[in-house]
């Protein structure tokens, strides 16, 4: 069987999967489309939460993230799981007290404002739809690198099956939905990582063999790793980083974003009972562990796999470093999935000094004494990954399942962030703020259509990427970190914190955090149109735009406390409230109004 | 009813107290011991690295994971012991 097949069959499978759990689980209710019927076990919603948090970016991005960045981007690692500590303690476990169905529900309810609210619901939009561009672009180049389609069929494939499960089934289909997501990405994630760490280490289980002994050379592997590296003039794999206030800043910001991300607090309203909402965040923590702790050792045995390809004498015991730099593989010699990824155009090789060998180093380094024009080859961190399996030399099936992991890792974010954008359309916007007499019948069949014209509006942007997609990542994780977390974060532990000073707050840390952003980044991300140029000189106190959302909390924090303390108590009712979320007793399933 | 209202601060301030001590944990490993205090444990060997590499790159997620359920675990014993429970 060719490969194409291979991976038609597999991709394939999984689709029937999704489909078949669609039509098992019809939402029936509101309920059932904004909560799942609120009757989800704690393990499954742990599961399906991871799921829904690792997106395209944990599964393909990640590990090549921490391949080209080593200890530096260690930040992503303890950021996007720091946040479930947060999440557990902080909001959680009261919000699924309350027992609404939506995020702009408490904001609204508990500042008793529909301004508030809709800061809430617009805030949430943002941040929501433009997380989900990266989900669909991710899908697109999954399909395409895989099924051989083109990029726009790919979307709109991408786009009909998540159609077919969230608009018949809502967060009922989406959570069994994302069960079986989690599986076929943890198992496609897990499996070529286990093979490289027993090739490399002798030690199967790659958390482990990260940190023994490169069989090879008898080194240890970091060790071996901060050697080969060095000797190509780029910075040590461990090496530590100076701006530690920009590192622990940007740490809390992507902290503090993941705790107030929409589509996952959501998540937690699914349970059953405020007990099983915290035990449901270390369930998902767990399920989130076993990629975040593989990925760390693929990058670091993927950055060694593919120097060593180019530099074959550095693989096994180097008395002389730069002597072994001399004889890097000829170009005709390159390894088959070289090959196949140059097709793609994510590797490019260019013969600067005319040897017919791929000289790759630190394009920044001088090695003009070694008779090197510069480096010529270039590798894009995306593919390591997909090539993983390619690259340890393993059975074709192992390359179908990765294909169905890394569609199976955007579509489920993607589901949970149209759900997120469709709920607040219909429920908060339509049902709360327009039109409260509406039926549960005009409600369901409003949650339907927002939800259609969510995957429209993702289909779209999807097939026609903002050029700053990259750099809206930063915007969703600013918005929801400076924004929407302080003030559900002090709606739960300050009764005194009224209308005006969380208004107040949250449009003071939205709109300082837009402005560091785009004065760095581009006004409205227009490139070319950065007040400043986007270098650490020039950032304030050495703080990355992308690190801001944390000072903007804090920002949000002291404006809503101070306009607050000089405007009137919020009413009893509101003061009752906030009591009755503190205390588990008499939670429900979560209430309709 | 009084009765019941100063049970509930009682339980409330439980609750603020465990959340600190498990945030001040929270802390030190992912700020301090992977990112501060990383000079001052370079000493400390881990396979061919330090111990602050190990603990941004595995150690603060490991721990994550434990106060969570440290904290589930010792909020339902709170539940039950102040009758708040479900």
């Amino acid at each position: 069987m060719s490969q194409f097949a291979i991976n038609l069959l597999f991709v394939g499978a999984s689709f029937a999967l999704y489909i078949g759990i669609a039509v098992w689980a019809r939402a029936g209710s509101t309920k059932d489309f904004y909560v799942a019927g609120g009757g989800v076990h704690p393990i499954t919603n742990g599961m399906a939460t991871a799921a829904d948090w690792m997106s395209a970016a944990s599964f393909i991005s990640m590990a090549g993230l921490l391949a080209s960045g080593g200890y530096a981007n260690s930040t992503f690692l303890m950021g996007w799981t720091g946040g479930f500590v947060i999440l557990a303690m902080l909001l959680a476990p009261y919000l699924r007290k309350f027992g609404k169905f939506t995020v702009p529900d408490f904001i609204g309810d508990r500042f008793y404002s529909n301004t508030a609210r809709f800061v809430a619901i617009v805030c949430l939009i943002i941040a929501s739809v433009t997380y989900v561009i990266g989900q669909m672009t991710g899908a697109g180049v999954a399909f395409s690198r895989f099924l051989e389609v083109s990029n726009t069929w790919g979307i709109w494939l991408a786009a009909l099956i998540v159609f077919l499960y969230a608009v018949f089934g809502g967060m009922k289909g989406i959570t069994y939905t994302q069960v079986a997501q989690y599986i076929v990405l943890i198992v496609a994630y897990t499996i070529p990582a286990v093979f490289i760490a027993f090739q490399l280490t002798g030690n199967p289980i790659p958390m482990f063999g990260m940190f023994s002994t490169h069989t090879e050379s008898g080194v240890p592997l970091l060790q071996k790793l901060d050697d080969v590296v060095s000797a190509l003039g780029f910075q040590d794999y461990t090496a530590d980083v100076d701006n530690k206030l920009n590192m622990v800043l940007f740490t809390l910001s992507l902290m503090v974003g993941t705790a107030g991300l929409p589509h996952v607090i959501i998540r937690f309203f699914t349970v059953p009972k405020v007990s099983d909402a915290r035990w449901s965040a270390g369930w998902a923590l767990v399920f989130i562990a076993l990629l975040y702790l593989t990925a760390p050792a693929v990058g670091s045995m993927a950055r060694l796999n593919l120097m060593t390809t180019v530099y074959p004498e550095m693989a096994g015991q180097v008395e002389n470093y730069e002597e072994a730099t001399q004889n890097p593989i000829l170009y005709e010699d390159r390894p088959d999935w070289f090959r196949t990824w140059e097709d793609t155009g994510l590797i490019t090789f260019n013969d600067l000094n005319n040897d017919g060998r791929i000289q790759f180093y630190n394009e920044t380094a001088d090695y003009t004494d070694r008779g090197w024009e510069g480096n010529e080859l270039t590798v894009n961190n995306d593919i390591l990954v997909l090539a993983n399996p390619e690259i340890a030399n393993l059975p074709a099936w192992v390359i179908g399942l990765i294909a169905a992991g890394g569609i199976a890792a955007a579509l489920s974010t993607a589901a949970g962030l149209l759900l997120a954008i469709s709920s607040a359309v219909s429920h908060d916007l339509i049902k709360t703020m327009i039109n409260p007499k509406i039926s549960e019948k005009g409600e369901m069949l409003a949650a339907r259509i927002s939800m259609a014209g969510a995957i429209l509006l993702a289909t779209y942007l999807g097939l026609n990427p903002p050029g700053f997609a990259a750099q809206t990542v930063a915007l969703a994780f600013g918005i929801a970190g400076a924004s929407l977390f302080p003030a559900l974060m002090m709606g739960i532990f300050s009764t005194r914190m009224n209308n005006m000073g969380a208004i107040a707050g949250m449009l003071s840390g939205l709109i300082c955090t837009l402005l560091y952003i785009f004065t760095y980044l581009g006004w409205f991300f227009i490139p070319g149109t950065n007040t400043l140029a986007n270098t650490p000189d020039n950032w304030i106190l050495g703080i990355s735009p992308l690190s801001f959302g944390a000072v903007g909390a804090m920002i949000n924090f002291i404006v809503a406390f101070a306009v607050s303390s000089v405007t009137a108590k919020p009413p009893q009712e509101i003061r009752d409230l906030v009591e009755s979320v503190r205390y588990p007793k008499g939670a429900g399933a979560a209430i309709d109004h | 009813m009084a009765d019941d209202k100063s049970n509930a601060a009682e339980y409330w301030k439980a609750n603020v107290r465990l959340i600190f001590g498990c945030l001040v944990v929270w802390a030190f490993v992912s700020y301090g011991c992977a990112i501060l205090f990383r000079p001052l444990l370079a000493n400390i060997s881990v396979g061919g690295t330090d111990l602050g590499f190990w603990f941004a790159q595995q150690g603060s997620i490991l721990t994550f994971i434990v106060l969570i359920f440290f904290y589930a675990w010792r909020m339902n014993k709170l539940d039950q012991k102040f009758g708040l429970g479900e």
